[in-house]
């Protein structure tokens, strides 16, 4: 059966001062559309590379990816089928809030106000409707990443792909906005991939836990978190699906 | 200390300076016609407006100055950017550079009166070079110290052609770097103006050379505080263009 995101035998390797380091081998994943998939593994394992990957930053040495993207309309054709909310969360510094939120709508077709009013409209979604001229260094670090991820909104991809969106931040602040994604993403429907080192964060947020162990990194174990949205963050059958991963990983991890 | 006082110690300064100044000639302690005395200075500002000649030649000097600056400013942008995107135009020119770099500026100055005459464009020549290293090394140095994390933001967004990553990140990003180089090119243009033209291009250089062979230090002087007055208006304007135009900084 074909997913939104099939990924096969992936490999990725790189070379530096004559030594190849193995850091993806034999990676097999299928993502379904409107799935919320996160992956957990420690850090320096190659969860960032595997997003990396799907954006297209980083180049697999082996294997492939097979991307099916909904139909868009013509004019926006060129905007990005995926999008990426980076750990830090990288505005543009020289753009205001309104700005940076309508970067990636910047081609042509796309008038100045259908971006302005998109952007606008994204900032709303993320809480932050009337800070749009503000410049990022005003902003807290919780209020950059509402941002990013409203820029990463704005393109309307196919696939929210999110790199420890939150790890940087304080534990209030996480919170929250993780409920706020959960909301957005129950708003809009989005297939999440989101990569996290936390393990309640990982199963708090997603439909189905992957586990990246070993080196190079393949799917060590893979655990569907059968419980309903929205879930209680101290709820006894979310501490049994974190408490059986922290096993797997545990395993995984004295088996190598 | 606070602003006040330290505003009136600097004032206090500049009038005993001045006083000094305008006590030693009176004084017989020095030769009037070798160090004229401030006081000489507004009569002898007063004839050069009336007679025209102080704004013909500030207004051809700053003709000077400013296609000097457009020109040498803009090739080192021009340039500056490319050796700062490309490793290929950069290596390619590295000797070029090493080579052609330490000549200073005024030794242009006998090809610049061969090539040009004693015209305006051979002041504009010597100008331009003094502007463009400045520049050309500034924006070098801005554009390769540009934060990779945001060029791979564009290149996540799609905007992966060199012109997009220009346009919408390099540019942007290095601004505050080039403004730098351009703030001390400002200042170099001026010493530039000056020596371009000693040898004759008609401006504030001329008419200072003109003045001095005739004795006229007073006439000389006008022109000095000309120049420090005009680098002070310009220099300020810069600095606020420059505020302004990175008013997105913390």
């Amino acid at each position: 059966m074909a997913g939104l995101i099939d990924i096969r035998g992936l490999g990725l390797a790189y070379e530096r001062d004559g030594q190849v380091t193995q850091v993806l081998a034999g990676l097999d994943l299928t993502i379904e559309r409107g799935e919320f998939v996160a992956i957990v593994g420690e850090s320096g394992v190659g969860k960032s590379t595997l997003l990396r990957v799907l954006i297209d930053l980083a180049k697999p040495s082996a294997g492939t990816v097979r991307f099916h993207a909904a139909d868009r309309p013509p004019e926006t054709r060129r905007l990005s089928p995926m999008a990426l909310v980076f750990q830090d969360s990288r505005l543009l510094p020289w753009r205001r809030v309104l700005s940076n939120v309508a970067f990636g709508l910047e081609w042509r077709g796309i008038g100045k106000a259908e971006r302005s009013r998109r952007a606008q409209a994204m900032l709303d979604l993320v809480g932050l409707g009337d800070l749009g001229q503000r410049w990022p260094h005003q902003l807290s670090g919780g209020q950059r990443q509402r941002v990013s991820l409203a820029r990463a909104l704005a393109v309307e991809p196919d696939v929210l792909l999110m790199d420890e969106p939150f790890s940087a931040l304080d534990s209030f602040t996480r919170e929250s906005l993780q409920d706020e994604l959960l909301r957005i993403r129950a708003a809009t429907g989005r297939t999440v991939l989101f990569v996290t080192h936390d393990i309640d964060e990982a199963v708090y947020l997603a439909d189905r836990v992957i586990v990246l162990t070993g080196r190079p990194a393949g799917i060590g174990a893979e655990l569907r978190v059968g419980l309903p949205q929205p879930r209680r963050r101290r709820d006894a059958a979310l501490a049994d699906v974190a408490r059986q991963l922290r096993m797997e990983l545990s395993q995984r991890s004295a088996e190598l | 200390m606070n602003s006040v006082s330290r505003t009136a110690l600097a004032a206090v300064g500049l009038v005993a300076f001045l006083a000094g100044w305008e006590a030693l000639p009176r004084l017989g302690l020095l030769n009037p016609v070798l160090v004229p005395p401030p006081s000489a200075i507004p009569p002898a500002f007063l004839r050069e407006i009336t007679s025209g000649v102080w704004l013909t030649a500030v207004l051809s000097s700053l003709s000077h100055y400013t296609t000097g600056l457009l020109v040498g400013a803009g090739l080192g942008i021009l340039l500056g950017i490319a050796a700062g995107m490309s490793a290929i135009f950069d290596n390619a020119t590295a000797w070029i550079v090493r080579l052609v770099r330490p000549i200073p500026g005024l030794a242009w100055v006998p090809f610049a009166i061969i090539w040009f005459g004693v015209e305006p464009a051979a002041a504009v020549f010597i100008i331009s070079i003094a502007v463009f290293w400045i520049v050309y090394f500034a924006t070098q140095g801005a554009v390769r110290g540009v934060d990779r994390d945001l060029v791979e933001v564009a290149r996540a967004f799609g905007f992966r052609s060199a012109g997009a990553r220009l346009i919408k990140i390099l540019l942007p990003a290095a601004t505050p770097g080039i403004m730098v180089g351009l703030r001390t090119a400002l200042g170099q243009a001026w010493m530039a103006v000056v020596a371009a033209e000693i040898f004759g291009v008609p401006g504030v250089g001329q008419r200072m050379m003109q003045a001095s062979s005739l004795l006229s230090s007073d006439i000389v002087l006008v022109y000095m505080l000309t120049m420090a007055g005009l680098y002070g208006v310009i220099d300020t304007g810069f600095v606020a263009a420059q505020n302004w135009l990175l008013r997105w900084r913390a």
